[in-house]
């Protein structure tokens, strides 16, 4: 048996700079050979698993891989796949942009991203409970916020707790694009050193009754904020005014392919953060219209005769936005609902969205927690709900033409496999 | 109660207490109460206004430590739950609700602070982490009802004086952090941990606070309610309750 000395462990923990160099080729290598694995053996995209290998050989890969590269981190509850999607999309019409366009926005995720591509500006979806450290890892140039609210309570716990952190670590930002309307977020940003307000508006309001920054209540009137200890909703350098994008000195229609108000309040985020990086808005909207489908969402998939619109929606505000877009229609819906770790155990929060605008519309619920949401349901009074034991069994049972169906995370990537596996035979 | 006087469910501060979607139990009540032919209707009550003085039922919810604070500063400034209490209207209290009845809490300094002090119960804080998980207990505070169900997600303890008893026993979960117990029952007031919403996961719970306006109410089975119970007992049996 051999000891290790002081020595031996001084030089692990310290390596020099060539060490430094070579464990991470040799980490990227290995971390790059797995993702591969991964992915030909069907296990998902292979990031995640990927960044675990690179991490674990080189624990200091991130901030290595960031180091002289201008990284724009986006976190935020909702909306921060398809916004990093729009800002990269935007972003590449001037400049070679890397993104992690998996979802894959936590360490071993950002890691790979980072180890994948050499490009000199990265755009980075980082988990919100993330965020203090990918800022520390990372340094990055701006970071997007782009709201708050309920989310995984099993891991988050708190709301307020969430922009506790993100208050700190922000002071080590110099720009933050951020949501004006989002009280959470506008006293996080108000810590970096500037910032640039966006309008992106918010219909979900439950998180953002209680002050931030002195705990008494916060008021909404008029689309705008205020609490008594002075905190209130700053003047917005950017807003949406119908379909429309537009800033002090330009006016952009959006015509964005993503459906939404969510979307365009993501498009304003995304078309204010390219600004900062010379991008007109003019040229970014031009290119952001062109982006239909982001992470397999919005993306019409044909299932015997059903034209099926696949929507994701993971917590109480997301089915709020979601419900707002598909309440004018009258097609059938598949609601699909699971509660594994990333959808959060405790599906309380059910009892918070709207689903009695759902009444007179056909529905079909599949998932592993389908009986708690047939009692949600049930519960508002809506009657009829049929249930399935998988959204393709669902879209059978229902007749031919379009048919939106609403998933939770996990719900999400079953239902997509799924109709994926369908095309292929 | 008249079997035509229309029972009023007062939902208090969804604005703030309602983080765990604990509007639900207020729903339960009115479905349970409708599904016998009995007039029910939620009445919210936001933090501007004033709480209603006599109701049937007083519904208070979870929430954060900054909210469950100015909960309580509205709820010192109106004295109508607590006059509603005093003359005996039926009450449930869930997580930071359970807390702000009791005589003192923890606050987010570490503080000890005053509550309302209805409930002759001390809550601190657990000795160990945060409680999260899915939570069974079996009823002992109240006769007659079958095994509650619940998900808890809390850093507070219980500590249960004379006046007040136990809601549970604890079969699993952390609950009052006593190993033992989960909850309080005192008079017209049950106060517990748990959500799901705990009503809509213990139909009987819902009924035993009904009954207490009602007098005995005709049997109601809600297949998908018992449905939805039987599962959530299973899943704690067969896979634990923190995964």
């Amino acid at each position: 048996m051999t000891l290790a000395t002081t020595d031996d462990l001084e030089s692990d923990a310290h390596p020099g700079p060539l060490h430094r160099q070579t464990r991470l080729l040799l980490a990227r290598a290995a971390g790059r050979a797995v993702s591969t694995l991964s992915r030909r053996l069907g296990l998902g995209a292979g990031g995640t698993i990927g960044g675990r290998v690179l991490l674990k050989v080189a624990p200091t890969a991130v901030s290595a891989l960031a180091r002289d590269r201008d990284v724009v981190l986006v976190s935020g509850t909702n909306g921060k796949t398809t916004t990093s999607a729009l800002l990269a999309t935007a972003l590449r019409s001037s400049m070679p942009t890397d993104t992690n366009t998996d979802g894959a926005n936590t360490p071993a995720g950002l890691a790979h991203t980072l180890s994948m591509g050499n490009a000199s500006t990265v755009v980075l979806e980082t988990d919100e409970g993330w965020l203090p450290w990918a800022v520390e890892q990372t340094r990055p140039g701006t970071v997007v916020l782009l709201n708050l609210s309920r989310d995984q309570l099993h891991r988050h716990h708190e709301v307020g707790r969430l922009a506790a952190i993100w208050r700190e670590a922000m002071t080590q930002v110099d720009l933050v694009v951020a949501n004006a309307d989002d009280p959470d977020v506008v006293w996080a940003a108000l810590a970096s050193r500037r910032q640039l307000w966006v309008s992106a508006g918010q219909h979900w309001v439950q998180d953002d009754n209680v002050c931030p920054r002195c705990g008494q209540q916060c008021l909404h009137a008029h689309g705008s904020w205020s609490c008594s200890c002075g905190l209130r909703r700053p003047e917005p350098d950017w807003w949406i005014e119908g379909a429309e994008l537009v800033s002090g000195t330009s006016r952009v229609p959006l015509g964005l392919s993503l459906p939404g108000d969510f979307n365009q309040a993501n498009a304003a985020m995304a078309a204010a953060a390219a600004w900062s990086r010379g991008v007109h808005p003019q040229d970014a909207v031009r290119h952001m219209r062109r982006v239909s489908t982001v992470a397999g969402r919005y993306a019409i998939r044909e299932y015997h005769g059903r034209s099926t619109r696949l929507l994701l929606a993971k917590n109480p505000a997301g089915w709020l936005e979601t419900i707002n877009m598909v309440a004018p229609h009258r097609g059938p819906l598949v609601l699909a609902f699971n509660s594994d770790g990333v959808d959060g155990r405790d599906p309380s929060w059910l009892y918070d969205v709207p689903f009695q605008r759902l009444s007179g519309r056909r529905i079909i619920v599949v998932g592993r927690r389908a009986t708690d949401l047939l009692v949600r349901l049930e519960m508002d009074g809506l009657a009829g709900v049929g249930r399935a034991r998988s959204v393709a069994a669902a879209l059978v049972s229902l007749p031919t033409g379009p048919v939106d169906v609403i998933a939770n995370y996990t719900a999400f990537q079953d239902a997509r496999r799924e109709l994926s596996r369908a095309e292929r035979h | 109660m008249p079997s035509d006087t229309e029972i009023a469910v007062v939902l208090i501060y969804p604005d703030i207490l309602g983080t765990y979607g604990d509007r639900g139990n207020a729903l339960a009540l009115v479905h349970r109460a409708r599904a016998r032919g009995l007039a029910a209707r939620v009445i919210e009550v936001s933090t501007r206004e004033m709480v209603p003085e006599s109701a049937e039922v007083y519904l208070l919810g979870g929430g954060e430590d900054s909210a469950q604070h100015l909960g309580l500063a509205q709820l010192r400034q109106d004295s109508n739950l607590a006059k509603a209490l005093g003359e005996g209207a039926t009450c449930l209290a869930v997580c930071a609700g359970f807390q702000l009845l009791a005589r003192e809490f923890t606050g987010s300094e570490g503080n000890t602070e005053q509550g309302l002090g209805v409930l002759d119960v001390a809550c601190g804080r657990l000795p160990s982490q945060r409680a999260v998980g899915e939570i069974v207990t079996e009823p002992v505070g109240i006769s007659g009802l079958p095994m509650l169900t619940g998900y808890e997600n809390h850093l507070g303890n219980a500590v249960l004086g004379a006046d007040a008893r136990p809601l549970g026993r604890l079969v699993r979960g952390i609950g009052n952090g006593d190993r033992r117990t989960e909850g309080a029952v005192q008079d017209n007031i049950v106060a517990t941990y748990l959500h799901g919403p705990v009503l809509v996961r213990n139909p009987a719970l819902a009924d035993h606070l009904l009954e207490r306006s009602t007098g005995p109410l005709a049997p109601y089975d809600d297949e998908l309610a018992e449905q939805l119970r039987h599962e959530r007992l299973e899943e704690v049996r067969h896979r634990g309750n923190r995964h």
